[in-house]
């Protein structure tokens, strides 16, 4: 038998669970688990890099996701996690620069998937050592910045 | 607590910590609320900000000339727009507001300050010519219509042309016109200026750039319709209809280049021309004006048919690197910028320097003082061989004012002057164009290299012994 004080516990913390998980539904919380681009202008932030990929040579073959998350399930959904965090922290906050730039984590998971889908070419024009040494690695974006999605 | 009758009463220190617990239990159940509300309430706002890219509160149509009522629909570029007011230095451009005492024939009480008086080799250049009386820097687009209706050059007297590029002068046009804006334009060119300003009432507005009914980009200027159709026809497009075959990214230069250009008013009527029926180069410019044998006066000193250049922005901007990659004028000038949820032209136009941030680091990922530092050092060099290339000219006025005074023939003299033409048609080219050299920095170094080359040139045909018959020499 529960008594008076713990069902009002139960309800307060029902009450707040509740909250919790509608705005978790409200805010599409589920979408952000999946690969679909269109989770990632949820909020408009990101409309133009959307926009962009949409016209972009990548559009037809890989998604936000396949560029700027790693392969691995857990390395993935940890960097998901981390920039869900931080994405929602500034936005909500409003303050993060405009107009949006990467950061050096994100900037090299993305290098990093050039280098995955493209490493017949990649493995011809880095110079010797890169392998042990990524000092030595050609910087794909450092030319191709545009290729996924210009600005 | 609900104690049964079996079991003693709870004693005091065990009541007062379950309440503790409770009420633990309680503030955190209640944080919890409260931050999932307030996000919850964010996100909605963030939601519903992100909904309406606009609200239409009141009717636009083709006659809605005052940009106050176009303000009412879009309020972020109405206030953007009116801050064109603003008078802030650049090194070389950008104006400074000194303040004056208004007269009853200029009741301006803050001007820009004087090109004559910061550089009089100017007036020299410019002698016998309007310019000569008053120039000053250029301002924001708020001011071009006062600036114009109060300049002292309205001492000699203008047409009705020169609104064309101080005034919202489109629905002018087409009221003048009774409905055909080429024959308003034509009408109102032909007016004096003081006729012609009683026709227009704003600077330049939203309904210059924009159609009323959908916002999309378009020319309203008969003039540039007319010289965009001669330069394409001169690249081998024919019939070109800016209106019609121009692309979005066009027309955000293009808009713009409805003034930001060379022209002169050809004939008895001024109509208003851009000479760009060879090219728009300089020198496709200097060969059209040199086949129509125009000259803008008579130079007072040497005596020569001379031009004066006009902010040819458009013209040089299209030979630099920017314009060969696509990147058009409001790129830079009127950058994208994020209110709440909306992304909006920045209506504020003007220098690059002065919002680096927006203007150039969208494409150029390099720190704020190293773009600043790149496009300063530009600048600089290109002022230091203007102020070459001026002091050039200054030595080849005086030879000929020199060669003048002492007699030669006139045929000795005709090479000269020529030279003159050409040399101040490119010194001023560089000199009038807005942006000191940096919308295309080699060829503003080469126009002012061969405006060097020209004067010369010029005190050459000075140093030959003097002809001796009357008979002109080719």
């Amino acid at each position: 038998m529960l008594t008076g004080t713990a069902l009002g516990v139960s309800a307060l913390l029902g009450i707040a669970c509740g909250v919790v998980a509608y705005t978790f539904v409200y805010a599409r919380g589920g979408s952000y688990l999946t690969d679909a681009p269109a989770a990632c202008v949820n909020c408009h932030i990101m409309r133009e890099q959307y926009e962009a990929w949409t016209r972009s040579s990548h559009h037809s073959v890989a998604v936000c996701n396949d560029c700027h998350t790693p392969e691995a399930i857990l390395p993935k959904y940890w960097t998901k996690a981390q920039n869900g965090f931080w994405h929602s922290f500034y936005f909500t906050l409003g303050r993060y620069p405009d107009p949006i730039q990467i950061t050096p984590r994100n900037r090299r998971v993305t290098q990093a998937a050039c280098r995955r889908c493209h490493a017949a070419i990649v493995q011809a024009i880095d110079s010797a050592g890169a392998a042990w040494e990524p000092a030595y690695q050609s910087d794909c974006l450092a030319c191709h910045r545009d290729v996924g999605h210009l600005h | 607590m609900q104690p049964s009758e079996q079991t003693p009463s709870p004693t005091p220190t065990q009541s007062s910590g379950q309440l503790a617990k409770f009420g633990l239990v309680v503030v955190v159940a209640a944080l919890v609320t409260i931050a999932g509300l307030a996000l919850l309430v964010s996100i909605f706002e963030r939601k519903q900000e992100a909904k309406n890219p606009f609200f239409r509160v009141v009717e636009l149509t083709d006659e809605t000339e005052d940009p106050a009522i176009w303000g009412k629909n879009f309020p972020i570029q109405y206030d953007t727009y009116k801050r064109t007011v603003d008078q802030v230095r650049t090194r070389y451009g950008g104006s400074e507001a000194l303040p004056r005492t208004p007269t009853a024939a200029d009741p301006r009480s803050v001007v820009a300050q004087s090109k004559l008086e910061q550089d009089p080799r100017l007036k020299i250049m410019w002698a016998g010519y309007a310019f000569a009386l008053d120039t000053r820097e250029d301002r924001g687009h708020a001011y071009m219509l006062d600036d114009q209706t109060y300049t002292g050059r309205q001492a000699r007297p203008q047409p009705g042309a020169c609104l064309n590029c101080h005034a919202s002068t489109y629905v002018a046009h087409k009221r003048a016109g009774q409905g055909d804006l080429l024959k308003g334009f034509e009408l109102v060119n032909a007016l004096p200026f003081a006729e012609a300003r009683k026709l227009v009432k704003h600077p330049v507005t939203c309904i210059d750039c924009h159609d009323p009914a959908t916002l999309a980009l378009r020319i309203t200027r008969p003039a540039f319709i007319e010289g965009i159709r001669h330069l394409k026809a001169a690249q081998g497009i024919k019939d070109y209809d800016v209106n019609r075959m121009a692309t979005r990214q066009e027309l955000r230069s293009f808009v713009c280049a409805q003034c930001h250009v060379e022209y002169y008013f050809a004939g008895e009527r001024k109509r208003l021309t851009f000479p760009w029926h060879k090219g728009n180069k300089i020198e496709d410019i200097l060969a059209y004006y040199d086949e129509a044998k125009f000259a803008d006066w008579t130079h007072a000193e040497t005596g020569a048919p001379v031009l004066k250049v006009q902010h040819p922005e458009f013209e040089l901007w299209s030979q630099g690197i920017h314009a060969r990659s696509g990147v058009a004028c409001a790129d830079c000038h009127m950058p994208y910028m994020r209110v709440g949820a909306y992304k909006v032209s920045d209506h504020h136009v003007r220098s690059p320097l002065l919002n680096i941030n927006k203007a150039c680091q969208t494409c150029h990922r390099w720190p704020e003082r190293e773009l600043e530092a790149r496009a300063q050092l530009i600048q600089d060099r290109t002022y230091q061989m203007r102020n070459r290339a001026l002091d050039a000219l200054m030595d080849l006025i005086n030879d000929i004012k020199t060669a003048k005074a002492a007699g030669r023939p006139e045929a000795d003299l005709a090479a000269a002057r020529s030279f003159h033409r050409k040399a101040q048609f490119y010194v001023d080219f560089i000199e009038a164009e807005n942006s000191t050299g940096f919308h295309a920095p080699q060829e503003a170094m080469r126009i002012l290299g061969e405006a060097i080359d020209f004067c010369r040139q010029g005190q050459m045909t000075l140093r030959q012994s003097p002809s001796p018959s009357p008979t002109p020499k080719q």
